[in-house]
């Protein structure tokens, strides 16, 4: 299926970054008009996808963070990939409340965070090489 | 994000006011943590009424002072939640250690009240 509009985002790893890239994912979404609700289930999984990256993937040093975001008709698509040290074990990474930073009082629920405001996400990571989260989205409001 | 500090009687009351994300989470943590160094109150309400944006940086923050608090033997309650913020929290399972109220009012009357327990 090709998407009806295609956008691409790329920006320094810093953490006043996250608000800038779920806004700009925010306002590139609104084109369907989904309610507000979904546009901020939209915004938080973006936000967690690409704080992810700065912290875990650069570990806070520098690096580029990519958003790319595909719309379709009633759906859209947003791939937030990094090139940072990749994720050891997926699977671990995912389960709630597992956190690789205790340290830094986080609460490991980023994965689960991404997983319950949309509808699946995929993560694709190499030690080393980085790592790449897609997540998809359909808008029920949108028929 | 803003933090604003203000005292009902000893109760430390900490108005969060914009995003709350993991770049705002550091200056939210030193604020209410130096607060709470420098006074000797123990009970602190987190109002959120003016909480915009909350992803799950600001459940490490929550939990980070309701830890500290505990520590000390003080009582932490939040309140005023919008329902993007509610669903995080509830999503994290801290609604079932930490009260919620709807008013800065009821939220009060639970801490007096367990002070008063706490007493007899």
């Amino acid at each position: 299926m090709q998407p009806i509009n295609e956008m691409n985002l790329e920006f320094s790893s810093k953490s006043r970054n996250e608000s800038f890239a779920r806004v700009v994912a925010a306002a590139f979404v609104s084109q369907l008009d989904p309610t507000l609700e979904e546009l901020a289930d939209v915004k938080t999984a973006v936000s967690e996808a690409v704080t992810n990256a700065i912290i875990h993937g650069y570990e806070n040093r520098d690096g580029l963070v990519k958003m790319n975001c595909k719309l379709y008709n009633n759906s859209v698509e947003i791939t937030i990939s990094d090139e940072g040290k990749g994720i050891e074990n997926i699977s671990l990474a995912r389960q709630p409340m597992y956190t690789s930073r205790p340290d830094m009082e986080r609460s490991g629920m980023g994965f689960t965070v991404m997983e319950s405001f949309m509808d699946k996400i995929e993560v694709v990571s190499e030690l080393g090489k980085g790592t790449k989260v897609t997540m998809f989205k359909t808008f029920k409001s949108i028929k | 994000m803003k933090v604003k500090i203000s005292y009902k009687g000893t109760i430390l009351i900490a108005s969060l006011e914009g995003e709350l994300d993991h770049h705002s989470a550091q200056y939210v943590r030193q604020k209410i943590d130096s607060e709470l160094m420098k006074s000797s109150n123990r009970d602190m309400i987190l109002d959120f009424s003016k909480v915009s944006f909350m992803d799950s940086s600001g459940i490490g923050v929550v939990i980070g002072r309701y830890k500290n608090i505990q520590k000390l033997s003080g009582k932490l309650i939040i309140i005023n939640l919008n329902n993007q913020v509610r669903r995080i929290f509830e999503m994290s399972g801290l609604l079932k250690i930490i009260p919620v109220y709807d008013n800065l009012e009821d939220a009060i009357k639970n801490v007096k009240g367990n002070k008063n327990a706490a007493y007899k």
